[in-house]
């Protein structure tokens, strides 16, 4: 009697195990896991990888084959072109070339007619996507020459970002201000507490990028530079903005914290991984495109186009990188197209430049 | 052996409901016909039930219920009284502290205000439990011991909550009301203030922590190891050890040289346990009031070691670029 009830009870709290174990485990990522050194041995300094996510990772970031190269020489773009105002000074047959590669880039289905209306000629201007595009190019240019201590040789095209899309996979918008119940008088969620994707799921502030990717940007670090107290007024809740836009590179990159930070202090620079000064300059770079290049274009676009309170579609880390620590895995497409590494046009909003790229 | 290693209570016996002792003057009547569940005897006591309840544990509750519905209610409002979002989204979901720029000032009830008032009646329910507490334990002629542990744990809750707020001059440096936000909370806690594991308080908080769940483990291991001699008659055996008591301590002595005595064990966790939150307070008190920068204090203090550089030197881009920041 004694033997028959303990069995059973044995076979009950197994049962009642492997469903509670099973339970839990429907909130976990299925093995295998692989953690690749990346710093001094034994301080936690880790990328950990999932092999099995890894490969659809993989096809996604796959480079198109070059369209073969063309003669440099002959008469300029802007001698046989009306209205060619950034790409003048290349050969015929390379403008030809880049036109074809950037509808293939771009706009794969409707081709040359995305940016050039039918029936008209093709110096038009009249489709908006004509006017965005010559700037996109204007700021390829720059981000090639002047911001290679984020982009180095490798460079980027319009591919990076667009891969076959007309707009990227990755962009932000603000969000719309939160839907408040009963006349504001409860529920503010203090621009977080929600499952955001801009923040990797986590309970952080959901806007975040608003404050350090576009105009009059916020302080990132909130370290005291002092052991002890010397008036460092930083607050929790900013803390908590830092590590929102933190969270969002890290997904954005598919890196963990340690590919930039060493794990005893995150603020400290001596013995951080040198990416850690590549990211540096690429959250300044993605500051300039947005007020320099991005923003100003906002007329231009169709109000469908726009974000939730009329703003255009900007870009931050993921827009370029897709979850890859080096877009498209560090495979240069600019040396196949290095007529988008030259110096273009000046951009014409150099001030709000400027402005993006003090703090 | 699978007697021994069986999870559940294998031994449950059963009689007439116990009442519980006779109340003196100035105690409330118990409530509740004693009831007997046999599932519930497997992992404990059988018996559920007669509940006192009291003038204490009646205001406790309620306070604690206005701070469920406060919490409760701002949630659901966040996310616009949708049953199936409050639902999904409730790990997510919090009630906030005011933004710092109030500072210690009264803020507007949806920026704060709620946060404030939930906290005030939390507080005023858990003071008033621990009251509970300690006058039941009184009631029943114990000791005051498991007051005095819960007493531990809410100068923790008041560290975080009350008075590290009031000495940086903010409310809003207090803890969310919410499962994931308190748990990102700590996280930025330990970022602003340099790395919270260079905290000398936070890293004995740990000691104890994990201590106590060896103590725990080694203390019940060793009482149902003897019980087959008589063992769990552990607190008679203080004073009159029997052969349970003799082979527990001999087999600690014969394997790591010292043995606890059943007095002292008991002592030990209390101890461990109480000194957790005690002084994880500490640490959390200290950080921002005293110190700004564990890991620079670390530093400071021989504490952090030096690691051999495997990366080319780095070198802040901020201070190479004139007038960058």
């Amino acid at each position: 009697m004694m033997k028959a009830s303990s069995g059973f009870f044995r076979s009950i709290s197994i049962a009642a195990a492997a469903l509670a174990a099973s339970t839990l485990l429907t909130g976990c990522e299925r093995p295998p896991i692989d953690s690749v050194q990346h710093g001094f041995r034994g301080t936690g300094m880790v990328q950990v990888y999932n092999p099995r996510l890894l490969i659809p990772e993989t096809h996604k970031n796959v480079v198109p084959d070059p369209i073969p190269a063309v003669p440099s020489d002959g008469p300029r773009a802007r001698d046989a072109y009306k209205n060619v105002q950034v790409l003048g000074d290349v050969s015929v047959a390379e403008f030809t070339r880049l036109m074809v590669a950037i509808s293939q880039w771009v706009a794969p289905n409707e081709q040359c007619t995305y940016c050039h209306a039918p029936g008209e000629d093709f110096s038009s201007d009249s489709m908006y996507t004509k006017v965005v595009a010559r700037r996109m190019i204007q700021m390829t240019q720059a981000i090639n020459t002047r911001w290679t201590a984020h982009v180095a040789q490798t460079g980027v095209t319009c591919y990076t970002c667009h891969r076959g899309n007309h707009n990227p996979a990755e962009v932000w918008f603000k969000s719309a201000p939160q839907v408040q119940a009963t006349r504001g008088l409860l529920g503010n969620d203090a621009g977080q507490n929600r499952a955001s994707p801009n923040v990797g799921l986590s309970s952080l502030p959901y806007d975040a990028l608003r404050e350090y990717l576009s105009s009059n940007p916020q302080e990132i670090r909130n370290n005291g530079a002092t052991a002890l107290p010397t008036g460092n007024r930083s607050s929790i809740k900013q803390a908590e903005f830092t590590y929102s836009l933190m969270m969002h590179m890290s997904d954005g990159l598919g890196v963990n914290c340690t590919y930039c930070h060493n794990t005893q202090n995150f603020a400290k620079w001596d013995g951080a991984p040198p990416q850690r000064v590549t990211a540096w300059h690429g959250i300044r770079m993605a500051r300039e495109i947005n007020t320099g290049y991005i923003e100003p274009l906002t007329p231009v676009f169709p109000a469908g186009r726009l974000g939730p309170t009329g703003d255009v579609a900007k870009v931050n880390c993921a827009t370029c990188h897709q979850g890859a620590y080096k877009p498209l895995y560090g495979v240069s497409m600019l040396r196949d197209y290095p007529q988008l590494g030259r110096v273009g046009t000046a951009p014409a909003a150099t001030t709000a430049a400027a402005g993006g790229a003090r703090r | 052996m699978a007697y021994y290693q069986n999870i559940f209570t294998q031994v449950q016996p059963t009689g007439p409901a116990s009442h519980g002792v006779p109340l003196g003057k100035g105690n409330s009547p118990r409530t509740g016909e004693p009831l007997i569940v046999h599932l519930l005897g497997r992992i404990g006591n059988a018996q559920i039930g007669p509940i006192y309840l009291g003038g204490l544990g009646l205001a406790s509750l309620i306070c604690g219920l206005f701070a469920f519905w406060i919490i409760g209610f701002n949630m659901l409002a966040s996310v616009n009284w949708d049953p199936i979002q409050f639902v999904r989204q409730l790990f997510w979901l919090a009630l906030e502290p005011p933004p710092p720029s109030y500072g210690l000032s009264l803020p507007p009830l949806n920026e704060g205000g709620w946060w404030m008032m939930a906290g005030f009646f939390l507080t005023v329910s858990l003071l008033l439990w621990w009251a509970r507490m300690y006058t039941r334990a009184r009631a029943l002629g114990m000791g005051t011991h498991v007051a005095w542990a819960f007493a531990a744990a809410i100068w923790l809750y008041l560290v975080l909550g009350f008075i590290r707020p009031l000495l940086m001059g903010s409310w809003g440096e207090a803890v969310p009301f919410g499962i994931f936000p308190h748990l990102d909370w700590t996280a930025a806690f330990s970022l602003r203030y340099g790395n919270l594991f260079y905290n000398p308080f936070h890293a004995l908080s740990i000691a104890f922590l994990y201590g106590s769940a060896l103590l725990f483990a080694m203390h019940g291991a060793t009482i149902l190891a003897v019980t087959r001699f008589g063992g769990e008659r552990e607190i008679e055996q203080i004073v009159d050890r029997g052969t349970a008591s003799e082979r527990a301590a001999l087999f600690w002595r014969w394997t790591m040289g010292f043995n606890a005595t059943m007095e002292s064990i008991h002592r030990w966790a209390w101890w461990f346990a109480v000194l957790c939150p005690l002084t994880g307070g500490i640490g959390i008190l200290l950080t921002g009031t005293v110190v700004d920068n564990w890991y620079l204090w670390a530093v400071k203090h021989g504490v952090a070691p030096m690691y051999p550089a495997v990366f080319p030197a780095v070198v802040d881009p901020a201070t190479l670029i004139q007038g960058v920041k």
